[in-house]
This record gives structure tokens, C-alpha cells and sequence, in this order.
């Protein structure tokens, strides 16, 4: 176009990128990619390929290699030979490497960010100004972290072989949060990229064998979902990580249940973006843009549930639409675009099919007034307003640049609305009230809070969610809590011990006494109107204790929910109460020792050594209850990323036989202390600790309904509680190995599971029981991004 | 181009002025990945760059010049791209001149006798400039003089103190009184937006100053110490199209001080484009207000064109 026509229209034109540099490129690996393992790109006999493409135009961009389960056993192999020495070598050296990768991604930023633009029709832009800038930044810090291992976290290390597994909508950028972590802890990975979307997986291969990495520490295998599922349940895989869809999330879950790998799952979302009346209205809209219609919409963190306050929907309604027609959505390459392709096809017409039938159910849609694109896969933005939670289109995530509005009247109408929803993974909140948004983000079921901003990113913070978002956390110090184990771990097996058995005479002299249940701050009888005796180690019947049954555990979850305000409760009050619950434990120390031995036969000493622990139990968790602290992480931004401890919500436990007081009481105190509410199946062997112990608890101010006690046989019960859906975690410490079905039964609400696998523990030692271990356990990091300047 | 019904302002709406409110990381952020966005090349960027000569206020605000410093400012005015340029482009010669001169007081005349015949329009810095304290019967009456003598816009500069210590009606009444003694002239409130402590006072002063009459708005007086910055101006802009959007009344905005390179100028541009619309793509609504921006144009014209980077030399000053 000739300038003084352009002088007229004053129109932007194209800024292609050239994409040269890439094809050739592919061109030099003949556009046919092996696999990368122990070191070297291999393509062995009878491998079939399958197609990549651009979607931007459809074009044939290489063909990969379908791994077979041959190259799986190769890859996990080669891993694993290379896992002892990465490891060995320590940390400073493990830097280096980390620190090369950091620089070499940055030498080749530009052919990174090409060949991710082409592979997955994300504008260059994205590609280029964050997805590339992250993933350098995110192996630079944990290079860092690798250095400072040995030092801040001295009782831990790595898991050993990691399977990761990643998605197509950040194809580098997943890699890099999987394997920096993996690496600066000193494990060794496999990993799978999406099948879409694997060029820059092998680009990355090829610069670690520039950067001298040793053979066999990363090793990159393409293929279909197939593969991923073989990587996941390898057997010498010792931890898995996956980032895609909550349904194949959940199926992992499942397919791995009982191996005893560790697992973080990144899965789905359906964020919330609230804008109150004080908002920055202009700036909250702006916002949309980097929520919803960044990447398209693919992205799992998307705000794409947008809950405007009512009066000023109308206005924030109507710029929004005006915004939305100054997007620009177009060929991928060229810089001037706001929004690309859509990854595939298929992708497309999932996102079209969601969309009209979700229609059907009401709600107005608009659909900017730009020009798309016919060819290619293009889907135009679109919002759609008058959805109500009622419709599919407010509930199910579409990944698309698809967002759906509705109004609120009241911050707690806001919430309410923000937290109907299975998922927990993000949340958007705009104000100029400072008090409101820090009363608001803590009450949003999120794994990350952004105030007055949106899709904020950074390897100082942690990223991830809750319900059927997932568990577990990328970046920041509590991602590479994800990628070690501790090294006072038992590796010695659980024995199981049988109850005693006996006559049904009862110790003479004494006034019978009937244990309850404990639910809801009440003792109870159990709904099933079975007892079963208890016996002392020399046979005499100590007591009966009710058979709990799924009825019960439904009560108590019912009680531990309805006490959830314990979680809004100070730190103080909660330490105040443990001290207490010490206080009287110890005034009846001599019974609570005199029942441990009648119970196990322990010798006196033993018995009031258990009980004393119990109470220095209760004493370090009222230490800890005000003294587990958050962390301002230092992310790049003028702000703050408050990384904010917050309960896990409702824990249900499954408590040892090991040490029938402590090992119910080192459980208990962390998961209270941190303001969690619990349901508890005491030892099955000697459960009157626990009948006596809700004594204690009645008498030290606890609220009914935050510890419930169900005495029960662990397997009438563990389904249950595995598979209800308000149980936010499930902790397994049994004999009787319940925890395969456990993480089996867990994906009902994908909770988080944390089971022992058979491996005994030592309650009575300081680090297996007891320390920052438990109170992980018990918590989880909300990330609450708070940007700040006048 | 229309031209446009003048904004004859509103009464003082503190209930609207109130309710604005900017936040500055997000402004930050809007304006950190706009270059980003939006890319302009090869010819679309001379087109742009040209564009942005056309709607240069070229300023001298010196203690020291003088009417021939000023004859020679006028007539870079009027031919501001070498010839040759033009021709390559297949411009009009006549088409391409800055948008106005801006001066103080003092060199208004000969400002006016080196343009006449050029309908490019004499812009005067008023009211005190730059700080705005000289005695309130003087400024007005400083605005009078300067109309008498030929300039046709008169940029004038608020009372930081309204802002600071809230008083929007000091600050209305004062901005009324202005537009009243301007007449026929066009009035450009300047706010100091360095001098503001914050874009939501900025916000608001761009909201009362339109309500009071208005025609532009501008961000500085080029002797702050901080000038025109993106986030200022989108801060301003978006204030600019909720007036239209509410009034249909058009405001201009002129960014001033700190704006040197030609890249800078297209970041300004899009940011127009994107937030306000074609529409205040030229002179009548938007205005750059800078001395050396159109050197780096006039480099950037002849790189286009040869290929070759330029040279200051190659170029006429003004």
C-alpha cells in the first residue's frame, strides 16, 4: 500500500515475523525428529511418525516419532542410570548446567519463540515477550534454588526418576516449570510433550547436549497420549507430574494409584474475574484481554468466569464489547496480532461444539466485530453475558477465547458465586479498596490471587491449585518441595498389628464405661448399633467401641464442615487452644499411660514416655500454630506475591497403631494448628487413646466439629472417606494397606492424598514425627499477586 | 475530516469526577506491552511517521529566543521534510507541515507574520507559564493579549494547588474562567501531570478541565521534571473517551516534553488508535508538543527511502 493512502486509513499493515530461521531448522533435521534418550536423538527400526502442523494455515511443519513401550523402558533407563551421579554431584554443580540452559535459552530466544509460534499458533508476541523471557527467568532461579539445597532444605532429597507429561498451550514454558525443578533437586526426567506441540521439546533436547548436560538426565520421548500413560506408570518412575486436563488428571491418578510415586497434577480451571464498583473500570477491562484472550483462551489459569458488581456491569459490559472489537486476531506471525490460531482442529471445534450447545441454555453472546480469519484454525473472541451458574457454559472450561459474564450485588454474593465451581486454580480481583481485596482473595478457593491484575507469572511464586484443579505447586520454594522426599524416610515396612484378642470379663472393679464416637462436638452412639470389644494385652475386655460406619463419616464431614470458621480463626486462639489440650493431657497423664499399656502391654516407662511426647506434640504445634509463616516472594513486579499459608479445608485421617496417643496426636495437633478441621479413624488396635482423648478435647474450648472422632475397622470406612467429595485431603498412616484404593478413591474431588505405602514411621522420632513435613501436609500456598504504586 | 462542534463544557459533576478512579500498575502494564502489540513497518511506518510530523506543535519555550530564532522555527514549520523526501513518497509538498507553532507571549507577532499564509496556527503559552502563580487578574488578562496579538490557541496551565488539595470547583471555576477570556480561540488546559502525585488526580483534573470547557488537554509544560509518559496519557486519553462517550463531545490531547524518537511517536499514535479511535489521529484532536521529535522523523524518512541510516546534518534544523 502506497504511503499517502496509508496516510488516510492510518492502518497498522503486517509486521511479519519471519519464520526462516525455523523451517530451516526443520529442514536440517530433515523435518523428521527422533527421540531424545540417554543423550542422543534416536529413531530405532519400525517406528511409526505422525504429522505436526502449523494451525495458523494448516501447513505440514516435521514429523515426529511415535515412541513405542521399548523407548519408554530406553528412556526411564537412561534416566535412572544418570540419576545417582546428577544427584552426587551436588548442587553447585547441578547449577552450572541449570545456569548454561538459562543462557542458551536466551541465546536462542528467537528461534524458541518462532518455533512455538509455528508449532502452536500462539502470536509471536506471546512467544516471544512471555512465554520464552519465563522459561529463561524460570531456569535461572532454579539454578539458584539448586545452589541453596544443601543449605535450606538439609533433611531432604531427590525422588529420583521424574515422568513428566505436559500440554500444548505453553509448550516450552510447561517444560521448563517440569524440568528445572526436576533437575536443581537432583532427579533425573522423562518427559512427554503434548503431541501437538513437540518441536521446541526437541529444540530444548538439543541444547542440552549443548550445554554438556551428562546423557541420560533429561530424555524427551513424542508421541501420543499412549506414551504418556506408559511413561506415568513405568515402574521405576519414582514421580509424576503432569499438567493437562482434569479428566486425564484424573485418569493418572488412578492408573498410578498404589506405586508409591509422588504426583502433582496442574489441571483445569475456570477462573473468576470479579470487578467491584471502585474498580479501575477501564484497566479491569483492559485486564480481559491478558485473562481470557491470551493464548487464545488456552490457558488452564484463564479468567473466563467475569462477575461484574451490578452497578456497573451496564458500563463495564459495554466497553468491554467496544474493546473487543480493536482485538486483533490474524496470522500468528505477524506482530501486530492480539489473538492466533487455536492449536487444532480439534481443538476448535470442541470450543464451537461447547459453545452452541451451551448457547441453547440462554445467555447473549457477542462476538467481536473484527475480521477472522476462513482459513486456519481462528475462533473470533466472544463473551457472553447473562450466564448463570445454572448454565454449562458458567461451569465447564471451554479453552477458548470464550468468556461468560455475570453480575454480583455484594462481596460475599461475589464469593459465592466465585466458589461454585469444581475447580480452584485462579482468581482476578479488581478494587481500589485495599480492604477489600485482601478480605476477598483469602476467601477464594485458589491456588493463585491476583489483585488488579491477571495472569501474573514468575518463577519465585508458586502456581497451582485445589479441588479439581490439582495439588501441588510449580515454582517458588514450595514447588521443589514437589520434586524431593525426605531423607529420614523409612524404608523399613509396616508391620501390622492384630488387636488382642480375648474373653469378654471385664477388669473387675470398674464402673463400665462406653466409648462414643465423637462427632460434632458430641459423643454419639454409631449408627450401625454394633460395638466391638476391646482387649487388653493380657485379654481382659478393656471396653466396646461403636463400629463407625459411612454414616457416620458422612456426620462428621458434615461437622468438620460446618466448624470450617476454625480456619478463620487466629493463629493465636489456636495455639492457645493446643497448649490447652496439653495442659489437660497432662493432668491425666498416669491413665492415659496406665490405658497405653493395659492396651499394647507397653511397660510403664514406655507408656508415660508416649504420653509425654503427646504433650510435647501439642506444645511444638501451638508453637507452630502462629509461627508457620507465609512468605513475600520476590517476583519481578512493583508488588507483592504474598504466598499465604491456608488450611487444606476438611482432612480426614487414618491414624497408626504404632503409638496409639502420639500417633493420633501427631497427626491431629499439625492439622488443627494450621486450622484445618478433621475427621478421625483412630488406631484400630487400641482405639480407646482416642475415646479418652475426646475427653480431653471437650474440656480444652475446642469448637464442636473441628477434631471428629469415628472409631471404625479402616477398611468400613477408608472408601468412604477417599471418595467424599467435601474431604479436601486424606492422610493414611494404617497397616493394613489401604493406600492404593486410597489415591484410587481420591478422584472423585481429586484430593490431596498423602499415604504411607506400606513404610512404617517412628512417632517417637523428632523428624519422622514430627516438623514442617506434617505442617505442609497441612496446608496449602495461595499465591496472592499484589502490584502497587500510585 | 469533520470538522467538529466545539465543546461548549458541562456544569461540575463531582459525583462523576469521584467515581474515577486509575490504577497505576495496570495503566503500567497497558502501556509496557502496547509496543508490543502493535508493530508498525516499511511503509505503513512512513505513512505513521509522517502523520505524527503533521501533528507536531514545534516549540520554542527559551529565555532566549528571538524573533529570527523564531522566523527560523516557522519556516521548518512550513517545510519541515526535505523536498526530495516528499517526492519519493509521492506527498504533496503542500500537505506536510507541522500543526502549529507554539511560543511564549512575546514572540506571538513574529510567530504570526512568518505563517501568514500558511494556515498553520500560532499556539501561546499563557497564565503564568510554566508555573502558573502569577497574579489571577494577570493571567487572564496575559490570555487576552496574547489572542489580540494573532495566536489562535492558547495553552494554559492549571493551578497544581486545586488538584493537591482537592478542590475541583477552584480548579473548574479557574479552567471556566480561562476558556471565557480565550474567546475564539482554542484552549489547551496543561495539568503539570509530573507535578499531580498521581494518575488518579490526573484522571481527575483531565475530567474537570474538559467539563470546564476545554478543547485539549495537554500533560506538561516541558519544565517538569517529569513530562508525557504513556501512562499519563492513557490515563488521560481514557478520560477523553468517556467525555465523548457521555457527551459526544470531542477533546484533543497533546502529550509534551520527552517525546525525541521517531518510535516513540508511533507508540503515542497506536495508543491513540487503540484507546480513542482514527478519529483522533489528527491535528484537530491530537497534537504532539515537541522540538527535536521531527529531527528523528526526518532521519527515519530518509532511511525508509535510501536504506542507509541518516544524519542529523542531512536534515534542516529549525
Amino acid at each position: 500500500m502506497k504511503v499517502n493512502k496509508i496516510l488516510e486509513t492510518m492502518d497498522y499493515g503486517t509486521a511479519p515475523e519471519s519464520s526462516a530461521a525455523a523451517l530451516k531448522w526443520i529442514e536440517e533435521r530433515g523435518a523428521d525428529f527422533g527421540l531424545f534418550i540417554n543423550g542422543v536423538f534416536v529413531k530405532p527400526a519400525g517406528r511409526e511418525s505422525f504429522a505436526t502442523h502449523n494451525p495458523a494455515n494448516n501447513e505440514l511443519l516435521a514429523k515426529l516419532c511415535q515412541a513405542q513401550t521399548a523407548d519408554v523402558d530406553a528412556a526411564v533407563s537412561a534416566a535412572r542410570g544418570a540419576q545417582a551421579g546428577w544427584e552426587s554431584m551436588g548442587g553447585s554443580a547441578r547449577s552450572k548446567y541449570l545456569y548454561a540452559i538459562a543462557r542458551l535459552v536466551q541465546k536462542h530466544s528467537r528461534l524458541f519463540a518462532v518455533l512455538e509460534t509455528l508449532d502452536n499458533g500462539k502470536p509471536i508476541r506471546e512467544s516471544r515477550d512471555i512465554d520464552v523471557p519465563l522459561v529463561a527467568r524460570h531456569f535461572y532461579f532454579h539454578a539458584g534454588a539448586a545452589v541453596l539445597m544443601a543449605d535450606e532444605m538439609p533433611d531432604y532429597q531427590a525422588l529420583g526418576v521424574a515422568a513428566q507429561v505436559i500440554p500444548w498451550n505453553f509448550p516450552l514454558l510447561m517444560l521448563a516449570w517440569k524440568i528445572a525443578p526436576a533437575l536443581a533437586m537432583g532427579n533425573t526426567v522423562v518427559l512427554k510433550p503434548a503431541e501437538y506441540t513437540s518441536l521446541t521439546a526437541l529444540l530444548f533436547a538439543e541444547i542440552c547436549q549443548e550445554a554438556g548436560l551428562p546423557n541420560g538426565v533429561v530424555n524427551i520421548l513424542t508421541g501420543n497420549g499412549s506414551v504418556g500413560e506408559q511413561v506415568v506408570i513405568h515402574p521405576d518412575v519414582d514421580k509424576v507430574a503432569f499438567t493437562g486436563s482434569t479428566a486425564v488428571g484424573r485418569h493418572i491418578r488412578q492408573a498410578i494409584a498404589g506405586q508409591g510415586k509422588a504426583i502433582t497434577l496442574e489441571l483445569g480451571g475456570k477462573s473468576p474475574y470479579i470487578v467491584f464498583d471502585d474498580a479501575d473500570i477501564d484497566s479491569a477491562v483492559e485486564g480481559l484481554v491478558d485473562a481470557i484472550w491470551l493464548n487464545q483462551g488456552q490457558v488452564c489459569c484463564a479468567g473466563s468466569r467475569l462477575f461484574v458488581q451490578e452497578g456497573v456491569a451496564e458500563v463495564f459490559h459495554r466497553k468491554l464489547r467496544s474493546r473487543m472489537d480493536k482485538l486483533r486476531i490474524g496470522d500468528p506471525m505477524d506482530k501486530s496480532i492480539d489473538i492466533g490460531a487455536i492449536v487444532d482442529p480439534v481443538q476448535l471445534q470442541s470450543i464451537k461444539r461447547l459453545v452452541d450447545e451451551g448457547l441453547e441454555e440462554g445467555g447473549h453472546r457477542h462476538v467481536a466485530a473484527i475480521d477472522c480469519p476462513s482459513e486456519g484454525s481462528f475462533y473470533p473472541p466472544t463473551f457472553i453475558s447473562e450466564v448463570d451458574p445454572a448454565c454449562r457454559l458458567m461451569q465447564e472450561e471451554i479453552f477458548g477465547p470464550v468468556l461468560v459474564g455475570s453480575t454480583f450485588r455484594t462481596p460475599a454474593e461475589a464469593v459465592a458465586l466465585a466458589n461454585n465451581t469444581r475447580y480452584g486454580l485462579a482468581a482476578s480481583i479488581w478494587t481500589e479498596n485495599i480492604n477489600l481485596a485482601l478480605d476477598l482473595a483469602p476467601k477464594i478457593v485458589c491456588g493463585v490471587a491476583w489483585i488488579n491484575t491477571t495472569n501474573q507469572f514468575d518463577a519465585a511464586a508458586g502456581f497451582g491449585g485445589c479441588r479439581e484443579s490439582g495439588f501441588g505447586r510449580e515454582g517458588g520454594w514450595e514447588g521443589l518441595y514437589a520434586y524431593v522426599r525426605p531423607s529420614y524416610q523409612s524404608t523399613e515396612a509396616l508391620e501390622l498389628i492384630e488387636p488382642p484378642q480375648g474373653s469378654s470379663e471385664t477388669v473387675e472393679g470398674s464402673i463400665d464405661r462406653t466409648p462414643k464416637l465423637f462427632i460434632a462436638g458430641r459423643q454419639v452412639r454409631p449408627d450401625s448399633g454394633y460395638s466391638t470389644p476391646v482387649y487388653s494385652s493380657t485379654g481382659q475386655q478393656l471396653g466396646l467401641v461403636g463400629q463407625g460406619n459411612r454414616k457416620d463419616i458422612r456426620n462428621a464431614v458434615e461437622a468438620a464442615h460446618a466448624a470450617r470458621s476454625w480456619a478463620k480463626s487466629t493463629a493465636h486462639l489456636r495455639a492457645q487452644i493446643l497448649y490447652y489440650i496439653a495442659e489437660n493431657l497432662s493432668v491425666r497423664r498416669e491413665e492415659f499411660a496406665q490405658r497405653i499399656t493395659a492396651m499394647t502391654g507397653a511397660a510403664t516407662e514406655s507408656a508415660k514416655a508416649e504420653v509425654d511426647l503427646s504433650i510435647d506434640r501439642l506444645f511444638i504445634y501451638a508453637a507452630w500454630a502462629d509461627k508457620y509463616d507465609g512468605a513475600a516472594h520476590g517476583v519481578p513486579i512493583r508488588g507483592l506475591a504474598l504466598a499465604m499459608h491456608e488450611p487444606v479445608g476438611i482432612i480426614g485421617i487414618l491414624c497408626s497403631d504404632q503409638a496409639p496417643l502420639l500417633g493420633m496426636v501427631s497427626v491431629l495437633a499439625p492439622a488443627i494448628a494450621m486450622g484445618n478441621t478433621c475427621v478421625i479413624v483412630p488406631s484400630q488396635a487400641y482405639p480407646l487413646a482416642a475415646t479418652d482423648l475426646y475427653q480431653v478435647l471437650e474440656t480444652s474450648d475446642l469448637p464442636a466439629g473441628v477434631v471428629n472422632i469415628v472409631t471404625a475397622a479402616h477398611s468400613d470406612v477408608v472408601e468412604t472417606m477417599a471418595g467424599h467429595m467435601e474431604v479436601d485431603a486424606l492422610w493414611y498412616f494404617g497397616a493394613d494397606g489401604h493406600s492404593a484404593s486410597i489415591e484410587r478413591a481420591s478422584v472423585t474431588n481429586l484430593k490431596r492424598t498423602w499415604v504411607n505405602n506400606g513404610y512404617s514411621r517412628d512417632w517417637q522420632d523428632t523428624k519422622q514425627g514430627a516438623g514442617k513435613e506434617f505442617l505442609r501436609q497441612a496446608t496449602e500456598v495461595k499465591n496472592i499477586w499484589i502490584p502497587y504504586g500510585e | 475530516m469533520n470538522l467538529l462542534q466545539r465543546n461548549p463544557g458541562l456544569p461540575l459533576d463531582l459525583d462523576w469526577v469521584l467515581s474515577v478512579q486509575a490504577n497505576t500498575s495496570a495503566i503500567e502494564r497497558r502501556c509496557k506491552t502496547l509496543p508490543g502489540r502493535r508493530s508498525i513497518k516499511k511503509n505503513h511506518q512512513a505513512a505513521w511517521l509522517l502523520k505524527a510530523l503533521t501533528c507536531i506543535d514545534l516549540t520554542t519555550l527559551s529565555g532566549d529566543d528571538t524573533e529570527q530564532r523564531v522566523r527560523r522555527l516557522c519556516r521548518k514549520a512550513r517545510m519541515p521534510v526535505r523536498r526530495d523526501l516528499l517526492r519519493a513518497l509521492d506527498i504533496a509538498s503542500e500537505r506536510v507541515h507541522t500543526a502549529a507553532i507554539c511560543v511564549y507571549h512575546e514572540m506571538v507577532p513574529a510567530a504570526v507574520a512568518a505563517l501568514d499564509g500558511s494556515n498553520i496556527p500560532v499556539a501561546a503559552v499563557s497564565t503564568g507559564f510554566p508555573a502558573g502563580l502569577s497574579p489571577y487578574a494577570l493571567r487572564l488578562a496575559e490570555i487576552g493579549e496574547s489572542v489580540k496579538a494573532g495566536a489562535a490557541e492558547i495553552d494554559i496551565v492549571i493551578s497544581r494547588r486545586h488538584v493537591l488539595t482537592q478542590d475541583w470547583q477552584a480548579l473548574y471555576e479557574e479552567m471556566q474562567s480561562f476558556r471565557a477570556a480565550c474567546g475564539e480561540a482554542h484552549v489547551k488546559a496543561i495539568l503539570a501531570t509530573g507535578e499531580l502525585g498521581s494518575l488518579r488526580n490526573v484522571a481527575r483534573a483531565s475530567l474537570i478541565c474538559m467539563m470546564a470547557g476545554a478543547d485539549f488537554i495537554k500533560t506538561s509544560t516541558g519544565k517538569e521534571s517529569v513530562n508525557a509518559t504513556l501512562p499519563v496519557s492513557l490515563t488521560m486519553i481514557r478520560q477523553i473517551r468517556d467525555y465523548y462517550e457521555r457527551t459526544g463531545y470531542h477533546i484533543g490531547y497533546k502529550p509534551a516534553g520527552g517525546i525525541s524518537k521517531a518510535k516513540d511517536s508511533l507508540n503515542y499514535l497506536a495508543l491513540i488508535k487503540e484507546e480513542l479511535g482514527d478519529r483522533w489521529l489528527q491535528p484537530d484532536l491530537f497534537r504532539f508538543g515537541a522540538s527535536s521529535l521531527l529531527g528523528d522523523i526526518e532521519r527515519q524518512l530518509e532511511h525508509h527511502l535510501s536504506g542507509h541510516y541518516s544524519a542529523n546534518h542531512r536534515h534542516a534544523i529549525g
